[in-house]
Order: structure tokens, then sequence, then C-alpha cells
């Protein structure tokens, strides 16, 4: 697996997707896009990353330890907006208490709320994916194992 | 224009299922569905949902794709020839097919002001977004404020496939072992009582 051509090309690439989901993310208010597109294409980067050199080499960039954290940080600050809104008076999720200004609490509502979705989706993503290519390399390695004995009882 | 273009995404759409159906290449299968989503994404941007479009492109010809493909990698590339007749899934699969297709000739006309869903709450969402919550996005603010509790549930929904994935993967290393070692024990055993 040394594709030079691609190796070069997606690291090079992987900076500017990583960009392209901070636009998306803090850009969803104005444009197309929001926290669950963001956190695709940010995922997307990982994975580029993990297809062309290895899942381990991905992994020292964004370790599993993490990713754990941050599935569950964005469920919480989702969760936790909602409870913060009960709190200052309102109802849960109701972003209007948030701020003197109705408008601006509702504006700092989204834009957390937004983060929390890209933070669990990003995470989630990546996951699943580093679950399925680690079983996947495990299954691959078994059946050399297994084919040991054979050729020992063949000798 | 449009309507030429929309039959032309729709002749290609239909053209891609089939090729789905009749493959017996699952890779090529999985290559096809990117196709398929990818051109579900330009039918969404042909009816002004870019949102959804950008979902569609995101996540149905991305990540899916890459994680069907990953599946594979667990499996095996090619599909196994079914024992049975097609004959009883092709009927199931037309009778259904044809109530549905009934169950449209109630719904209203495409586009139609005077649909149900556009009288409801739409018209609130459409008028008073920009003074109740001034984001000139009016799917992120219905999305993240009017439905925020729906989004919070979708993000659960996400988190709990990660736990599951987590879960079931996970434990499996470990139990493989515990068989291989419970194997060799065995294998020593008889080993032992032939010798």
């Amino acid at each position: 697996m040394n594709h030079l051509l691609l190796t070069v090309m997606a690291r090079l690439l992987a900076p500017f997707i990583l960009m392209f989901a901070l636009y998306v993310q803090f850009h969803g208010d104005f444009g197309p896009g929001g926290g669950f597109q963001a956190g695709v294409i940010f995922a997307s980067a990982i994975i580029l990353y993990a297809l062309v050199n290895n899942v381990n080499a991905a992994e020292k960039v964004m370790p599993m330890s993490w990713l754990k954290v941050f599935a569950s940080l964005g469920v919480l600050i989702y969760g936790g907006v909602g409870v913060v809104a009960m709190l200052l008076g309102g109802n849960f999720l109701e972003y209007n208490v948030l701020a003197h200004d109705p408008v601006h609490g509702q504006h700092y509502g989204i834009l957390l709320v937004e983060l929390g979705v890209g933070l669990t989706v990003f995470s989630v993503m990546v996951i699943i994916f580093y679950s399925f290519t680690r079983l996947g390399e495990e299954q691959l390695v078994i059946p050399e194992e297994e084919g040991d004995p054979e050729k020992r009882e063949a000798e | 224009m449009l309507t030429l273009i929309d039959i032309v995404l729709l002749f290609f759409l239909s053209v891609t299922a089939i090729a789905v159906i009749r493959l017996s290449d699952l890779f090529a299968s999985v290559m096809l569905f990117g196709i398929y989503s990818l051109l579900s994404a330009a039918i969404f941007v042909s009816l002004d949902a870019v949102d959804v479009a950008f979902t569609e492109a995101a996540v149905g010809a991305g990540i899916s794709t890459i994680l069907a493909l990953s599946t594979l990698a667990l499996t095996s590339r090619h599909e196994k020839k079914s024992d049975h007749t097609p004959l009883l899934p092709v009927i199931v699969c037309f009778l259904v097919g044809s109530a549905l297709v009934y169950g449209t000739f109630d719904m209203p006309k495409f586009g139609d002001p005077n649909a149900p869903v556009h009288q409801h709450v739409a018209p609130h969402y459409l008028e008073k977004s920009g003074e109740e919550i001034d984001v000139p996005n009016v799917v992120t603010s219905v999305l993240a404020s009017y439905r925020g509790f729906d989004t919070f549930g979708e993000t659960v929904v996400v988190f709990t496939a990660a736990v599951g994935v987590l879960l079931l993967l996970s434990g499996r290393p470990r139990r493989r072992k515990d068989k291989e070692s419970e194997n060799e024990e065995r294998e020593n055993k008889t080993g032992g009582a032939a010798e």
C-alpha cells in the first residue's frame, strides 16, 4: 500500500477538508450546513488520512479515547444547554432565556447546540470506522495463524 | 429546462437501482449506491432543498459508502446465490408497491400551498423566524430552535449507534482468543490421549 500520489494528495487535502468542515459548522446559520454535515466532513478528513496511511497513524492524530469523550461531550453540551435554560427559568431548550435579549439567546443556543451535534456526529462516524477497520485487520491476521498448523501437519 | 433535468436524473436513478439489483458483485453495488446517493442529492438541489442535498451527499455518498466497504472487507465480496425462487418476494414487492402508489393518489399535489403540511406550523416558522430567531437560514432555525427537541433525539440516536458498535465489536477479539486457547487446550488433551 505505497501509493505516493494518493498519500501526498490526501495529506495536502486534509487541512482544507478540516477547514471546510469548520466553515460548514459555523456558517450553518447563514447558508446550507450545520452540525451534522460539518461532523461528517470533519470525520471524512480523518478517515481519508486513515485510508492512505493506516488506522494506527490516524489514531495518533485522533485517539479512540478522545473520540469516546467527544461523543459523550457533544450530547452533554446539547442536553446541558437545555438544562441551563431550565435553570434560568425557561423550558427545556428554550434559548430565549440564555441572554438578556431573547434573539441573542437564540443565537447562543443555536451555536452551542450545533457544536454539540457536530462533535457527536464526528466522533461517532470515526468510532464506527475505527471499530470496523480494527476488526478487519484482526480477521486478516487470523487466517495466517490458522494456516501455520496445517503447514506443520504437512511437514 | 428543470423538468428535463429532473427526468434525466430520475432516469439515471432508476438505471442505477436496477443495476444494483442485477449485480452480484457487492463491491460494485456499494459504489453504485454511492452514485445513487449523489444523484438523489442532485434531485434535492433541483427541489431547492440544499441542506438535505448537502447531508445526502456527505452521509449517503461519502461516509456510508466507506462504512459499507469496510463491512465488505469483513465479509465476502460476492453475493451468495439464494436457493429459493424469487417469486414470493416479487409478488410482495408488487403488492406493497401498488398499495403505496394507490396511496399517493390521495396526497396533495407537489408544491400545493393548501397542503396540510403548509397550513400547520410552517407559516409561523417562515414568517416569524426573522424576528424571533434572526438567523438567515430558516432550516437551521427550525432544526436547532423550533424543533430543538427532535434534533436532541437525533443526536442521542447517533450516540447510541456508537455505543452499540463499541459494545458489539470491542468485546469480540477477546472472546476469539478464548476460543483459540480453548481449542488449543482441546487439541493438547486429544493429542495427549492419543499418545
